[in-house]
């Protein structure tokens, strides 16, 4: 804890875990669509979120973090708005998630080229959060730190050549917290990798080229 | 290294120093987060000014919340103030009554402020500095400062006790911002660390127990209102501190009061919505206004 925790972060209101925290939930989503602009988004509210979403604006602040505004940006509150003149197509839909967190919220994303995915993240408190999903697979990280997502095939070895290129190219860097998940044997695969320090904008270039490896993607510390 | 596990750590290592406190907190938090002090009293500044801008944002004639259940509050106490030439209290506790919920209330319509240490309670640190800066000419650079002394009590009540409604009530959001500003004040009024201290104390004996029973779960009804207690008790509490009148219980032990006031408070009482005034017939009727059956 520093002291901007206490006298911060500078956020739209009105509420630190349904406005501020939805933000950066929909940040997520935009990182991982590469900050493109989707074609159409479906948003799933779950708990606390699907009851009291109009009141605390957490519809707004979802689709403004989508867009890749941060949580203190002034457009949070026409994001609707926006989100409608930049073409996007957006759905909320009020849904119990079971065993979800209560402040919970899935986004499916769908781009132009047809390509989609999902993230599906909780809001945990103080506009902390928790991303529970992306693309179906289980990961576990907060965005409070520099995170690697590494979509891959599940073979043996990829983790270590990943790792290795860590080792060897990129030495300064430390990970803090290294999760991985599969949606079976030999099938898709995503390792979380969250790092002490922000990683050189080469790393993810070179992730990308190793063998077995999908795609690769650097949240930034929202 | 501060701990930031007690105030009395703050108060004595300021006093051995012969420094104020917030030079102290600069100086540690400069080197914890390996930033120079120039570069976080300028974050620091930037965070006075978007306090600033919400006063005047939140006082604005048409300012409304985004449920509608609140709006305007800020303008209503601004005129008043202005038309009876500062009604009951005087020009400058009214004036500053306003700024605290103009604030209040931008946070409640989603415009821009400081968690201050949270969104609900986030108009009381800006209601009392913007009136030093605004009303009194204090010098904005001594105004920033006193913000890290304020961040630094939340710092230690955060580990101690708690800042979130969800756990400890509005005790731990509105007593905490309270005890924040009354450090800050009595800093900023030439007292010394150990009446910061004191002032904080008082300013949380006089919030122990406010539970947190927000109406349809929204941060506005009672949460500007609140505001407006947590100022005025952080003037109080300042002027009492700084008039020799010391607290009888020290400021370390109110925080862990606070923290034990806040576990044995029933959940329906933190944040919940489950009790107090949300489950008034009002309350629910305007939870119904909003949300529907």
């Amino acid at each position: 804890m520093n002291i901007f925790d206490i006298i911060g972060p500078v956020m739209i209101g009105p509420s630190s875990s349904h406005t501020a925290g939805a933000v950066r939930i929909g940040r997520v989503a935009n990182k991982l669509m590469d900050g493109q602009t989707p074609a159409s988004v479906e948003i799933i509210l779950s708990g606390s979120f699907a009851q009291t979403y109009r009141g605390h604006g957490t519809d707004r602040a979802l689709l403004a973090g989508i867009m890749g505004y941060h949580s203190y940006a002034e457009e949070i509150r026409d994001a609707l708005d926006i989100a409608t003149r930049r073409g996007i197509r957006y759905e909320f839909i009020k849904k119990d998630i079971p065993g979800a967190h209560p402040n919970t919220a899935r986004i499916h994303y769908r781009l132009e080229d047809g390509s989609e995915g999902t993230v599906q993240g909780a809001s945990i408190g103080g506009g902390n959060i928790r991303v529970d999903l992306v693309n179906g697979m289980k990961v576990d990280f907060s965005g409070d730190s520099n995170t690697l997502l590494v979509m891959h095939r599940d073979r043996p070895g990829v983790i270590a050549s990943v790792t290795n290129l860590m080792r060897w190219e990129y030495a300064e860097l430390n990970i803090s917290n290294f999760h991985l998940s599969r949606t079976e044997r030999g099938g898709d695969a995503i390792m979380t990798i969250e790092i002490d320090t922000l990683p050189p904008d080469t790393l993810v270039d070179d992730i990308r080229k190793l063998p077995n490896v999908t795609n690769a993607l650097l949240i930034r510390r929202l | 290294m501060l701990k930031y596990d007690s105030i009395r750590e703050l108060t004595r290592e300021a006093e051995n120093r012969q420094v104020k406190i917030s030079e102290l907190v600069l100086a540690d938090q400069s080197q914890v987060m390996e930033q120079t002090p120039e570069s976080l009293v300028d974050q620091m500044r930037e965070s006075f000014r978007v306090m600033q801008e919400a006063v005047i944002t939140g006082q604005k004639k048409d300012q409304r919340s985004m449920s509608g259940l609140t709006g305007g509050e800020g303008f209503l106490m601004k005129d008043y103030a202005e038309r009876t030439g500062g009604g009951l209290c005087g020009s400058f506790l009214t004036r500053a009554i306003s700024r605290a919920m103009s604030v209040a209330g931008c946070n409640a319509s989603m415009g821009r402020i400081v968690a201050a240490p949270t969104a609900g309670s986030c108009g009381i640190l800006p209601g009392c500095l913007v009136s030093l800066y605004e009303d009194r000419q204090y010098p904005e650079q001594d105004i920033v400062m006193s913000m890290f002394t304020a961040g630094a009590f939340g710092m230690v009540i955060a580990a101690n006790s708690s800042i979130a409604g969800a756990q400890g009530g509005c005790q731990a959001e509105c007593g905490s911002a309270s005890g924040m500003a009354a450090a800050a004040l009595t800093e900023l009024m030439g007292g010394t660390p150990s009446q910061c201290g004191d002032a904080c104390a008082i300013a949380i004996v006089n919030q122990l127990g406010l539970v947190c029973d927000p109406v349809a779960g929204l941060v506005e009804i009672p949460c500007i209102k609140r505001n407006v207690s947590g100022l005025m008790i952080a003037f109080s509490s300042a002027d009492l501190a700084l008039a020799g009148v010391a607290p009888r219980i020290p400021v370390d032990e109110c925080i862990d009061a606070m923290r034990e006031v806040g576990n044995a408070l029933p959940a329906s009482l933190r944040e919940t919505a489950g009790g107090g005034l949300a489950t008034t017939p009002t309350g629910l009727r305007l939870r119904e206004q909003v949300f529907g059956k």
